[in-house]
């Protein structure tokens, strides 16, 4: 069992699937936070096998709900005076501009005239967690 | 300031507004004239079109507006790596309204993030035509005298063909649509397009290959071409290109108020001789695009519309 008590106030991302730390690392840009960050792989899980869980200590990167959009499965564990206070799955956000990229060769957004485009997504079925592209429709395939 | 990027952007009461509009101007067009006076469309056409881009300069030239444009990417800033938001600020202090083709999906919507005048989109890439939608329906609204209770068959490119997609999301809001889908597999209509709009809505379709066994059952009959552009791969383009052909001898087992539409260009889908058979109404449907039109370009600009004699 991991101990995930050595936090004394920070966030616990846990349930991450196994190899996908580093992604969901820059994608909340974590190498440029002054947390402490540690980065546990191919940890075991009884639900999942084996996982991938970061630790940040200190405050919380800005907004984790955009996990959500990349991994399903991820729970959010905040901890404060060396307790979990509060455990929860990232709420499906809205929009979310520049996080995910659309793909398709005939959108807008990969255009050499507008490299200043933001990559935006609407979410368009909560219930099947489906984001498309505002410009071109196309669905974001890039579950982890 | 309202724009027009995708069919859906107008509410069924705007839409059904738009085409009575549309209906009174192509029974008086007189009467409509000279309500444009002084007011600039401008055409930014990033790709080529001949029907589109002369329909809309004829919707405002009826309408007694000026034009004024460019018909390819290479003719425009664009070529010198303009910005579709900065292009369209300029344009802005042009012209009072816009009409965007953009070989690019979304291109239109990132114009009307930065535009001072409504953008009207003229198609983006395999994605929208609004105003070939609203067209089509001024076209069936018009002949059939109805939107409502129609099976409509739509027959070629459903996989690319962005009229396609466009109509069948138009017609669903509609009260009793079927569609019958006729395509070759490779070019079937995408599954999202199923799910999403036919099932979850549970609109009636059928899906088939065989364009002569459904013929009897069709209100419409929308005929697209397979295009040569959507494709990435020519070998691909070769062996579909041919796929559905329609002559008269297909024809015979048609309903005899059953209406042929095409968004055209045509190729050869449709044999010349089916021309004269009065159920062939394409030449007719682009004459309802440039009414269509008018009626659009009055909306976007707030003209009141005169009264009636």
């Amino acid at each position: 069992m991991l101990n995930i008590g050595g936090l004394h106030k920070g966030v616990v991302i846990d349930h991450i699937k196994a190899g996908c730390a580093m992604e969901i690392y820059n994608y909340l840009n974590l190498e440029k936070v002054d947390s402490s960050v540690a980065i546990i792989k191919n940890a075991k899980s009884s639900k999942m096998g084996k996982k991938d869980i970061i630790k940040i200590e200190g405050p919380i990167p800005a907004d984790l709900n955009l996990l959500a959009v990349l991994d399903s499965n991820i729970t959010l564990n905040f901890i404060e005076d060396d307790e979990i206070v509060k455990k929860e799955h990232p709420n499906l956000p809205e929009k979310v501009t520049n996080i995910i990229k659309c793909k398709n060769p005939r959108c807008i957004t990969s255009s050499p005239t507008e490299r200043g485009l933001l990559h935006t997504f609407k979410l368009t079925d909560p219930e099947k967690r489906v984001y498309r592209c505002i410009y071109c429709e196309q669905k974001f395939k890039g579950q982890m | 300031m309202r724009h027009i990027i995708s069919p859906n952007d107008l509410s069924i009461d705007e839409l059904n507004d738009i085409l009575s509009l549309a209906g009174r101007i192509y029974r008086n067009p007189k009467l409509y004239s000279k309500l444009c006076d002084g007011k600039k469309l401008a055409t930014l056409f990033y790709e080529p079109s001949t029907r589109t881009r002369l329909s809309f300069e004829s919707a405002m030239i009826n309408l007694g507006g000026s034009v004024l444009g460019f018909s390819s990417a290479d003719s425009s800033s664009a070529s010198k790596g303009e910005s579709i938001a900065d292009t369209i600020r300029i344009i802005s202090c042009y012209a009072d309204i816009c009409a965007m083709r953009h070989p690019k999906e979304g291109a239109p919507l990132v114009a009307s993030q930065y535009s001072k005048i409504p953008v009207i989109n003229a198609g983006d890439g395999g994605h929208n035509h609004p105003t070939q939608t609203l067209t089509d329906l001024l076209t069936i609204k018009e002949l059939k005298g109805t939107l409502e209770g129609l099976t409509i068959g739509l027959c070629g490119d459903l996989k690319f063909g962005r009229t396609v997609h466009s109509l069948i999301n138009a017609m669903v809001r509609y009260p009793g649509s079927n569609f019958v889908l006729i395509a070759p597999r490779e070019l079937k209509i995408p599954t999202y397009l199923k799910k999403e709009t036919l099932d979850a809505k549970n609109i009636p379709y059928t899906e088939t290959s065989d364009l002569e066994s459904v013929l009897p059952e069709l209100d419409i009959l929308y005929m697209t071409r397979v295009q040569q552009e959507r494709f990435f791969n020519e070998e691909d383009y070769i062996r579909l290109k041919d796929s559905f052909i329609l002559d008269n001898s297909k024809l015979k087992n048609a309903k005899e108020d059953m209406y042929i539409l095409h968004p055209l260009p045509r190729i050869n889908e449709i044999a010349t001789e089916v021309d004269d058979d009065p159920r062939a109404v394409y030449f007719k449907q682009a004459n309802f695009g440039v009414y269509v039109r008018m009626a659009l370009i009055m909306t976007l600009l707030g003209i009141e519309e005169p009264k009636q004699n």
